[in-house]
């Protein structure tokens, strides 16, 4: 559905609008310090206006097609084309990235981290901001692909830059980890153009995501389906991150600084995620079924693995971090499982993680700011010495182990549910094992999690923080923090709110899987 | 035979002469400048030289607009799409050098009319070297476009390093044209004709012959020392070191440029039959380049000698396509041409800002870009851009070139063009730990040696890096523009 009149011009606004206002900021002297920061505020809450009116404009009743679709031509001696569209799928990642850029230039607005230099920080994180929304909107191979990878430079520098102790080793890791997954993903991208045929045979010669997505894969055999399911999950598994090439997680979180860490847990780690469900599934049904298990698996490992991690850990960050491990690990069990209600549940967790452990990386950063420490056992009685603060810990904490009521929920329990039946041509004893596997993770969750909150909050304040007059959360944070808060306890409560968009094109994907399965 | 029996005067095409009428008018009249006005004409020579240049372009133009190929000399000389897209790739970087000249050679007080008059002569060879179809053109155009090589990376005289760059230059470049010669030699023997059609025909069918297997490859030899490919390689990082860095950016850029360009012309036209030969050397020679090249970089201390080793393993990656020459011919033309243009692109604009900043700190070292996003944050960030296409990270022009690279594998198809597609995107990581540390220094590092005053860009590198920093960055965002001469070049050099 081709869009007209203004929709022709929704995403793309939603895009580049951040993009356009790092260019200004460019053009503004560093001295127009107030100047800068509301440009650069400003651009990315009209990006978000935009975002929300699409939102509002969104045909629920159609959420399974693409909408506010624009296809102009872009490099056409490779037959690649500038498309872009919006399904219900995109939609709920799409706002989550274009909440969180504003939110966290408001974090940022008066304490830039070390060494200062508010202009490149803002360039920076709206460049990053027209990377993320790129990718979940393009509907062009090339285009996503190009997407996906802008967002790696900037982030290598808000690391690099801004970062802890070990900041250049953490970087150059992430950077390099990403990379070699992004020219595996490429080339499959490659073979997949080469490859596609139509129902009748013919080659198609196409990045257009629409039509792969359509054929399924139909006519690539499915030893070939393997190698290049293979290549795509490098490249999404690295960036998930799924074990064993997690190792780049833990460091970049930990020594990122706090806005990075949180656009890294909210969206980052989601572009794997959604490339799983938007390209390696639907265009290689047969490769995604062969590769099930092992995905299944491997996520379940990263659930048990994260989890008795987080329980090594000494730093309040770098177990923050692990979580998110152990909690993406459960989101590709989900998508492993390759039925409507896992993807579905996927989803949902993609989303509740961005929350959950964005807003952890929040606290963490706050609490970074005014203890000058991280070490958990020199922390405590946070609700002594900061209440608030102690508090909104305590609901992130809760929320992060997913109690029922809360948006954390939503993401794990239905994972673990669907893989006691899985999708069709999945082995069911071993989908059933993984289902245990991960039930027992997630007391394990909930082990590392309470006792993280009992050592952090309980008890009295350390001596060596005792007499100072310690500040609880201030009205910057205050703002930036309420819309997680909100969206922890509004998804929680009412989770159809995200599951009725994304099941019409869930269904689609598991719907196609299934008929390639009986059909083959 | 009877060419040589019986002379006949052949006919000659002016208009497709002109680009090279013009450039030679330009050197000579820098040489007859400086003869009449001696001292007073020095101010004038890069300006005459930037114009001899950009004068050269409109002929190309006209030809580009005409668009009929034009042959001479029984085939051996011949302007299509593809020669005249190279040739303007030349032009355009020779003026690039030229801007990035302008003030290094003033301030080191140099021959300057010696300098540019070699610099155009260089570039007329380069421009010859495009429309070289036949054995012997291509050899003249290859010294034409060597032999003031040599003496411009030994310019300044007084330094024993820049000496040394030159006589090594010389020597392997000596070296390698001997080989290609014998090469060649044996390759007439068989064929019985230089022009590359006669010989595709008769080397191209029947079953394999070993003279004809030494003779191609003793020509790919000779030119592999040229591009600099492991391991014939060992002249390139001493030769980049020591010369002036305006010529090692020339040498980089241009020099390896029309080596390339050879190289397309001697695979894809007159060796195409022989794919049992280029297909197997030129996998292994692409694969070992850039690995070796990429793995040397990883040590080095010294920025030019970075981006040397850096130059080696990009070779490399331009010969990749060479892999799957008659597998998809079509696919791997295309994918040099486009790497050839925004790798000009791309190394030029990093020498611009290599030459900008040791104005200032005087340095080679990569230690001496500590802090540079701090007191010249333009030439840190026009340097971020450059070393990001160099690895190939979107939305740099550098990924389209890559890209292509893939794109060539994959159409080829099979185990061993899937093997090397691999071996490309292992590398491409690998590249970027060593342009990283330049990223590191220049971005998370206090400033060197505590001196924090802005650094001046003068006029012409000004120029020069705008004229590089667009281009790149046009090329990542909008690659259809280089793409489509790649498309256009494909045409007429399969088709011709």
């Amino acid at each position: 559905m081709e869009a007209t009149g203004f929709d022709t011009w929704v995403l793309s606004l939603a895009v580049f609008l951040p993009l356009v206002g790092a260019l200004v900021i460019m053009m503004i002297p560093k001295a127009y310090e107030a100047e800068l920061k509301l440009v650069a505020l400003g651009s990315s809450l009209v990006a978000l206006i935009v975002g929300v009116y699409s939102a509002f404009q969104f045909d629920y009743g159609a959420a399974g097609d693409l909408q506010f679709v624009v296809d102009k031509g872009w490099i056409d001696v490779i037959n690649s084309r500038y498309i872009v569209g919006l399904d219900g799928l995109s939609l709920p990642l799409l706002l989550l990235s274009l909440v969180v850029v504003p939110l966290c230039l408001i974090y940022s607005w008066n304490h830039v981290p070390e060494p200062g230099n508010t202009k490149a920080f803002f360039i920076l994180l709206l460049i990053l901001s027209t990377g993320m929304n790129g990718t979940f909107v393009a509907q062009d191979m090339i285009l996503f692909f190009v997407f996906f990878e802008v967002v790696l430079l900037p982030m290598y520098f808000l690391i690099g830059v801004w970062g802890g102790e070990e900041r250049r080793y953490a970087s150059l890791k992430f950077f390099l980890y990403t990379l070699f997954g992004s020219a595996l993903m490429i080339i499959s991208f490659l073979a997949l153009f080469f490859l596609s045929k139509d129902s009748s045979g013919e080659l198609l010669h196409t990045f257009d995501m629409r039509v792969l997505s359509d054929v399924a894969g139909v006519g690539i055999i499915k030893n070939t389906q393997v190698w290049i399911f293979a290549g795509l999950f490098m490249g999404f598994g690295i960036k998930v991150p799924m074990f064993p090439f997690h190792t780049w997680l833990p460091d970049a979180h930990t020594q990122a600084p706090t806005v990075g860490s949180v656009i890294l847990a909210a969206v980052l780690l989601k572009l794997g995620t959604y490339g799983f469900v938007r390209i390696a599934i639907p265009f290689l049904p047969e490769g995604a079924v062969s590769w099930a298990p092992w995905i299944g698996l491997l996520a379940v490992i990263g659930i048990i693995y994260g989890a008795l991690a987080c329980l090594a850990q000494t730093d309040m960050k770098r177990l923050i971090a692990f979580s998110s491990v152990a909690h993406m690990g459960f989101v590709m069990l989900g998508i492993a499982t390759l039925t409507d209600f896992g993807i579905n549940a996927a989803v949902f967790g993609m989303v509740a993680h961005g929350l959950i452990t964005g807003m952890l990386f929040f606290l963490a950063g706050s609490v970074k700011e005014r203890f000058h420490t991280l070490e958990i056992s020199r922390l405590g009685g946070l609700l002594k010495s900061v209440p608030r603060m102690g508090w909104i810990l305590g609901f992130a904490t809760m929320a992060s182990l997913g109690l029922p009521g809360l948006a954390g929920f939503w993401g794990e329990f239905p994972a673990i549910l669907s893989a006691y039946n899985p999708g069709a041509g999945l082995p069911e004893e071993t989908f059933r094992t993984y289902m245990v596997i991960a039930a027992v993770g997630t007391v394990l969750a909930a082990g590392y999690l309470l006792w993280l909150y009992q050592r952090t909050a309980f008890g009295e304040p350390p001596e060596e923080f005792a007499g100072h007059e310690i500040e609880d959360v201030n009205r910057l944070e205050w703002i930036a923090w309420t819309p997680f808060l909100v969206g922890i306890v509004l998804f929680g409560i009412w989770p159809n709110l995200i599951f009725n968009v994304t099941d019409d094109v869930v269904s689609g994907i598991t719907a196609s899987v299934e008929a390639i399965v009986a059909g083959g | 035979m009877d060419v040589l029996l019986a002379f006949t005067r052949p006919s000659l095409d002016w208009h497709a002469l002109a680009p090279e009428l013009t450039l030679l008018a330009f050197g000579t009249l820098i040489t007859i400048v400086d003869i009449i006005w001696d001292e007073r004409s020095k101010q004038a020579m890069p300006t005459l030289a930037g114009m001899g240049l950009l004068a050269t372009l409109v002929p190309i133009l006209t030809l580009a607009v005409d668009g009929t190929e034009r042959s001479m000399f029984g085939g051996a000389y011949v302007v299509d799409d593809f020669s005249l897209v190279l040739k303007a790739l030349f032009l355009i970087s020779g003026y690039v050098v030229v801007l990035m000249s302008v003030d290094y050679i003033r301030d080191g007080d140099y021959y300057e009319n010696e300098y540019y008059t070699l610099m155009l002569t260089s570039l007329l060879g380069m421009v010859m070297m495009s429309s070289s179809r036949d054995l012997i053109s291509v050899f003249v155009a290859l010294e034409l476009l060597s032999i003031p090589a040599y003496m411009l990376a030994a310019w300044r005289k007084g330094g024993p390093r820049s000496n040394e760059a030159g006589l090594k230059y010389y020597l392997m470049g000596v070296f390698a044209s001997a080989v290609m010669l014998y090469g060649m030699s044996l390759v007439y023997g068989l064929a019985g004709a230089t022009s590359f059609d006669a010989i595709a025909q008769e080397l191209g069918s029947g079953p394999s012959n070993p003279v004809a297997v030494l003779g191609i490859l003793f020509v790919l030899i000779g030119f592999a020392f040229k591009v600099s490919a492991v391991p014939f390689h060992t002249w390139a990082p001493d030769t980049y070191e020591g010369a002036p860095t305006p010529v090692t950016a020339f040498l980089a850029v241009a020099s390896k440029t029309a080596g390339m360009v050879a190289l397309i012309q001697l695979v894809f036209v007159a060796f195409l039959g022989r794919e049992d030969v280029i297909q197997p050397f030129f996998w292994v020679i692409s694969a070992l380049t850039m690995t070796v090249g990429n793995l040397i970089a990883l040590r080095q201390t010294n920025i030019v000698r970075l981006l040397a080793y850096s130059g080696i393993a990009q070779g490399g990656f331009m010969l990749v396509p060479f892999a799957v020459a008659a597998d998809a011919p079509a696919r791997a033309i295309e994918a040099v041409v486009i790497y050839l243009a925004i790798y000009a692109f791309m190394n030029l604009g990093a020498f611009t800002v290599v030459l900008a900043v040791a104005r200032k700190t005087r340095s080679g070292e990569i230690d001496s870009y500590g802090g540079l996003f701090r007191y010249a944050p333009g030439l840190a960030v026009a340097m971020t851009v450059f070393l990001a296409a160099l690895a190939g990270i979107p939305p740099a022009g550098g990924w389209f070139a890559k890209f292509g690279l893939f794109r060539a594998l994959l159409d080829a198809g099979g185990g061993w063009a899937a093997g090397l597609a691999v071996v490309v995107a292992v590398n491409t990581v690998i590249a970027f730990a060593y342009y990283a540390r330049v990223l590191t220094q220049m971005w998370f590092q206090p400033v060197a040696d505590g001196d924090d005053r802005p650094i001046v860009v003068t006029g012409a590198l000004g120029a020069a890096l705008t004229v590089t920093l667009l281009a790149t960055m046009a090329f990542g965002v909008l690659p259809g523009l280089v793409g489509h001469f790649g498309e256009v070049s494909v045409l007429s050099a399969l088709g011709g």
